[in-house]
């Protein structure tokens, strides 16, 4: 029975796998993150962006000059600045999936009913993951393009192949994006939100960011193998360097098991959090 | 439409087995206190609750297989409002649109209608925080209508409304009901139940205690007239025994006695010959409230 446009676009989809949660619509979603992010506050946007670029100027030229060249491969030397700048830009990838992914759906979930106005029209909780996970994925791109463009101004680029590391922080925003929301949605106070924090801050000072992983002991560096930011950074350094190889392959593995964990998880949790 | 349906949070029974239909083009209300289960009964409906047995069908699917598809024919307005504190009023509107799938230029050739139906237009681009809560409601129920549904399920619509946001929500109401919208109206208040619904089901404790239209179930469970009379509230148990005798039915309550008869004015007479002077009496036409006080032995609202 067909009575408007909006039962038509729905019935449209009967018989497609997954239509009891998923509508196609995660566009929807993502414009009105947009809409509501059109009235949010400047300097919280600016502030994840500016936080890697300020690594890079102290760390990079500051305890660049007292390191001097590192050897990245056997003969083949590069600036300090250089080795840290691929991993701040992983870094920067992550701050801005991980900020909309976690602290503005923690509010939605808990203080806001914006969830619940969502879903009692014809989209599906698979909808507004992937809407939301979309969104923090586009500021995870928009602060990887910025870091992009500075540390090519500051001739830290050498290679054509660094602009693979563009779709690569795509890649990367999106696996921490996907996870960040799924282990929000299970999160009930501020105290455990901030235990995101906690995780995230060793996590990128460990991850080889600052030196290579193999000054430390095999038990630990097999520790921070499994972690995603030091996969993260495996793989834009390889991409900036013009390392290609399929040993980059492991890496992307790693991210899309991310994605579809992640969204598995926050689609489920959706529905036992807002349609049970 | 339901049957059997049952919905329990853990232990706690919400809804125990109901049975119920509505059809096309009626306005059928869910009429209880706190606690009676409609509102979980609408979302089950709504498709956005689960339920844990008993079966139901809304335009003949299953709302837990078909969610989507089912909630594309309605309208929602919910108990509390989820309106989008990040937007204006007119983005609330136009997202809305948007969640539905419903093309931009369609949905900003609707929003200057419903504005205007809500009687909004001058709010357009304030923040919904800074509306009152009439206002709120009535964004809300305009939002509903972006999709142009046909079934529209307003859960306790006017509640913590002042009567004159009141009479204007049911203004609109009306009018959709004219456009032969099918509505859905879960309610505490009597006097809304009997403006609004064309046919009723009394809930209390998650059990349908009747079901008909609102002069049915007056006809059904009550006299045609009511005689309240007071006496003050340490005598009222005092003379309910003498007064049992001259009417069809009585209820104490802790203010005042109710005694049902089809002419309470002979019942008044008769009081005043057996020597009794009540403090103040009123003569009335029975309502809802007497309805479910004799269903329930309790008022409507506490
Ligand atoms: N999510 C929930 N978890 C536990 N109990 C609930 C939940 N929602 C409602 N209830 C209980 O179920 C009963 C029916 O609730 P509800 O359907 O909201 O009633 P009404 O809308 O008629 O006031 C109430 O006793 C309420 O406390
Ligand atoms: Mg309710």
């Amino acid at each position: 029975m067909i009575t408007s446009a909006a039962v038509a676009i729905a019935e449209a989809r009967i018989g497609r796998p997954g239509n009891s949660v998923y509508s196609g619509r995660s566009r929807a979603i993502i414009e009105r993150a947009y809409l509501a992010f059109r009235s949010s506050v400047w300097i919280v946007v600016a502030t994840g962006f500016l936080e890697p670029v300020m690594y890079l100027f102290s760390f990079g030229y500051g305890v660049g000059k007292l390191i001097g060249k590192i050897e990245v491969l056997p003969g083949h030397y590069i600036s300090y600045a250089a080795f840290i700048a691929p991993a701040l830009l992983a870094t920067s990838a992550m701050n801005g999936a991980i900020y909309d992914a976690t602290w503005n759906v923690f509010f939605k979930i808990r203080f806001d009913r914006v969830y619940q106005g969502m879903l009692a029209t014809s989209l599906g909780p698979m909808d507004v993951a992937l809407g939301e996970i979309g969104w923090a994925l586009l500021r995870g791109l928009v602060y990887a393009i910025a870091f992009m463009s500075i540390i090519a101004g500051l001739g830290l680029i050498t290679t054509p192949w660094a602009l693979m590391a563009i779709p690569a922080a795509v890649l990367i925003s999106f696996g921490f994006a996907a996870v960040g929301m799924a282990v929000t949605t299970y999160m009930k106070s501020f105290e455990q939100m901030n235990v995101i924090n906690i995780v995230m801050l060793p996590m990128f000072l460990f991850s080889g960011s600052f030196y290579p992983l193999s000054i430390y002991p095999g038990w630990l560096q097999a520790f921070i193998k499994a972690l995603p930011l030091w996969h993260g950074v495996a793989l834009i350094r390889s991409l900036s360097l013009g390392m290609i190889s399929a040993s980059l392959i492991p890496h992307v593995i790693y991210f899309l098991v991310m994605i579809a964990v992640g969204l598995f998880f926050t689609t489920r949790r959706l529905t036992q959090l807002f349609m049970r | 439409m339901a049957k059997g349906l049952t919905k329990k949070y853990g232990e706690f029974i919400a809804l125990n087995g109901i049975d119920f239909s509505v059809q096309k083009g009626e306005s059928f209300g869910f009429l209880g206190p706190n606690g009676a289960g409609k509102s979980t009964t609408m979302r089950i409906i709504a498709s956005t609750l689960t339920r844990t047995s008993g079966d139901i069908t809304v335009l003949g699917k299953d709302p837990e297989v078909s969610g989507p598809e089912i909630r594309a024919h309605l309208g929602v307005v919910p108990q509390q409002d989820n309106l989008d504190q990040a937007l204006s009023v007119s983005d609330n509107l136009y997202i809305y649109g948007r969640y539905f799938g419903l093309p931009r230029k369609f949905i900003r050739s609707k929003i200057d209608e419903l504005l205007d139906f809500a009687a909004l237009t001058d709010k357009r681009d304030s923040k919904v925080e800074a509306l009152s809560g009439g206002m709120k409601r009535r964004l809300t129920i305009a939002r509903a209508l972006i999709s142009e549904p046909k079934i529209l399920m307003l859960d306790e619509p006017t509640t913590g409304l002042d009567p004159q946001a009141r009479h204007i929500l049911w203004d609109r109401l009306f009018r959709l009901k004219e456009q032969g919208v099918t509505l859905l109206i879960t309610t505490h208040y009597m006097d809304e139940a009997e403006q609004l619904c064309d046919r009723l089901m009394v809930m209390d404790k998650g059990s349908i205690m009747a079901e008909d239209s609102p002069s049915g179930l007056i006809k059904k469970f009550s006299t045609k007239e009511v005689l309240e009379v007071r006496f003050g509230s340490d005598r009222n148990a005092q003379v309910a025994e003498k007064l049992k005798t001259l009417c069809e039915r009585m209820e104490l309550l802790p203010d005042r006695i109710l005694l049902y008869a089809d002419d309470a004015e002979k019942v008044l007479d008769e009081i005043h010959k057996i020597g009794l002077h009540p403090v103040t009496s009123l003569v009335r036409r029975s309502s809802l409230e007497d309805v479910f006080l004799r269903l329930t032995g309790r008022t409507l609202v506490e």
